[in-house]
């Protein structure tokens, strides 16, 4: 009887050990490197000391994460990653449903391929490229924008280190490179809407504006809604790469994020724990946004983000 | 009537394709500037700056013989190579069998393999814990703290897997009865239908190691292993080459021209690659699997 039972359990097993054995080195992979940091994230409630190893340095409790939420930083950290986040949904999303449908909407089939092109482009270049390309804009002495501003009588400006510009270029070049690849999702969500309702619509004398607003907007909502809030999900990730590339000294008050300053703290001033406090923070706010969004995306849009 | 509708519409379709041309347009002229600023000839850029259009006669490949005649920037675009190929075929070589694996879903665990998977996708403790991972593992210094930490993205994993899913079951089934492995059934029965989906991570997965510059800044410390992308950064962000006194020294090209060219040869496998993928994507077919 018992026998039999643990035949029941093993036997499947058995059966898909070759499954399991391929699956292995991944997994022994994701033990080392995706779990490692997690246990290593244990030093946010001690006070880590590189030669006792994380295992053995003393524990000092919640410490660390009250000397951040208590510090000048926390709210200036805070703000300025959200502020980020919020412009870049607010103007990107619409900005590519609009993109997305003009796409749709033309009749120059060549030409709409030769405009998803170059526009799918930038989301391929790394935040390095983007720096030189800004550089050529921007750039006091050579900058096409400082040429024209010149030409307009008007003082050259130092877009990249002046506080009053620096959120305004995090923003607007975060959207010219990452727009247009974001209107892929619209225009498939476009493309699978049957074109007999287009039709229907203009037999019964709907005007162009009527069709877009009555037919192609309610039929990309749910991908709207669903994009919007994976966004909303990942809020506290205002795009580390972009601002550790482009941010300097002079504009720190204005664009430090929480991701740039851990690694400040952290890695150049060796405060690991302090830095790891402020990232595992991070981390699970991260973590309920993403399964909160998720359970709002069951309930509004009827489809769940994973 | 007919007449009207249809001189609305060619009305409509100029103002829509009005529109898309400002949008190619802002996107273009960025890098025009960069190609224009790149092949400014010196004594122009001295006299007048960058021009908005150079004159064809006057284009001036200097900056790229400098940058190419430089013993560091062939030695990091060769670091680059290395680092994404390796990188590319050590990630697919470890995210296939695992979307394999996970795509029986009849197999005993697979509800807590697939729990071990999304939390660490949901999940990220942050920077310093895989900082120091990777120091206690002794792997600084070398290419593989760039390739193996991030080498399994979940998310890849999860498209792929659901593409292996979306294959006939009854393939597999049937080479087992014929005796087959599963790394048989891999190799012979799936990988062969799975060409397209391999590409995309493959490249996927090409285009992350190309650009990473940030674990390259962080774990490599030897000049001689610098990729291209952070040997750009150092040239972009020192404001008169103050490390590469070099190109100064026999100056025949603006520092501003240098930069350029240094973003346009970064760029170029991009370029190249570039239009080989956008088939795939403009096809709409890859829709599930594209990145947010």
């Amino acid at each position: 009887m018992v026998l039999h039972r643990v035949r029941r359990w093993v036997m499947p097993i058995w059966k898909n050990r070759f499954i399991y054995l391929l699956m292995l080195p991944t997994l022994i992979y994701f033990v080392i490197f995706k779990y490692g940091p997690i246990w290593n994230a244990q030093i946010a409630f001690k006070d880590f000391k590189p030669l006792l190893g994380v295992w053995g340095s003393p524990w000092a409790g919640l410490e660390h994460f009250k000397t951040f939420i208590s510090s000048f930083y926390f709210d200036r950290l805070i703000l300025n990653t959200i502020i980020f986040s919020v412009l870049k949904i607010v103007l990107g999303i619409p900005l590519a449903v609009v993109c997305a449908i003009a796409l749709h909407e033309t009749v120059l089939a060549r030409f709409r391929t030769v405009v998803q092109t170059v526009i799918y482009l930038p989301h391929f270049l790394s935040w390095v490229i983007m720096f030189g390309v800004l550089l050529t804009l921007l750039s006091p002495g050579s900058g096409l924008i400082n040429d024209v501003i010149r030409n307009l009588g008007g003082e050259p400006i130092t877009f990249l280190t002046s506080p009053d510009y620096f959120r305004g270029v995090v923003v607007l070049s975060y959207i010219w490179k990452e727009t247009g690849w974001s209107t892929i999702l619209y225009l498939a969500a476009l493309l699978s809407i049957n074109p007999e309702l287009y039709e229907a619509a203009a037999v019964d004398g709907a005007s162009h504006f009527q069709r877009i607003w009555n037919i192609s907007i309610p039929g990309i909502l749910q991908v709207i809604v669903l994009v919007t809030l994976l966004r909303i999900g990942s809020i506290l990730n205002a795009g580390f790469n972009q601002v550790f590339m482009l941010y300097s000294i002079p504009v720190y008050s204005v664009g430090d994020i929480i991701d740039t300053w851990v690694y400040r703290q952290g890695i150049l001033q060796f405060e690991f724990s302090l830095a790891t406090a402020v990232g595992l923070f991070k981390g699970v706010i991260g973590l309920v946004l993403v399964l909160v969004s998720n359970q709002v995306a069951k309930r509004v849009a009827n489809q769940s983000l994973f | 009537m007919q007449n009207i509708t249809y001189r609305e519409d060619r009305m409509y379709q100029i103002g829509v394709a009005v529109f898309l041309l400002v949008i190619l347009l802002i996107i273009a002229i960025p890098f025009w500037r960069v190609i224009v600023t790149a092949f400014t000839p010196l004594d122009i850029y001295t006299r007048e700056g960058v021009p908005f259009f150079l004159p064809f006669k006057d284009w001036t490949p200097e900056a790229f013989t400098q940058l190419m005649g430089h013993t560091q920037f062939p030695r990091a675009f060769m670091n680059s190579v290395i680092i994404t190929v390796s990188g590319t075929a050590l990630s697919l070589a470890l995210t296939v069998p695992l979307a394999y694996g996970l795509s029986n879903r009849e197999i005993p665990g697979h509800k807590a393999l697939m729990f071990i998977i999304l939390l660490v996708f949901l999940f990220n403790p942050g920077l310093v814990p895989s900082y120091l991972l990777v120091t206690k593992l002794k792997l600084t210094n070398s290419f593989l703290a760039i390739i193996l930490p991030p080498a399994v993205s979940v998310y890849n994993t999860l498209v792929m897997m659901s593409f292996f899913e979306g294959l006939p079951r009854e393939l597999r089934e049937v080479a087992r009865l014929d005796g087959a492995n599963e790394l048989q059934v891999l190799w012979h029965v799936i990988l062969p239908l799975s060409k397209p989906i391999l590409l995309t991570i493959g490249l996927f997965y090409a285009v992350h190691f190309w650009n990473e510059f940030f674990t390259p800044i962080l774990y490599l410390n030897d000049n001689d292993l610098l990729p291209l992308p952070v040997l750009l950064r150092n040239i972009l962000i020192s404001a008169q080459f103050n490390e590469f006194v070099e190109f100064n020294a026999f100056s025949s090209t603006s520092v501003e021209s240098l930069k350029a060219a240094g973003v346009l040869i970064t760029m170029i496998p991009m370029l190249i690659i570039y239009p080989w993928i956008q088939r795939y994507f403009t096809k709409g077919t890859l829709v599930g699997s594209v990145k947010e």
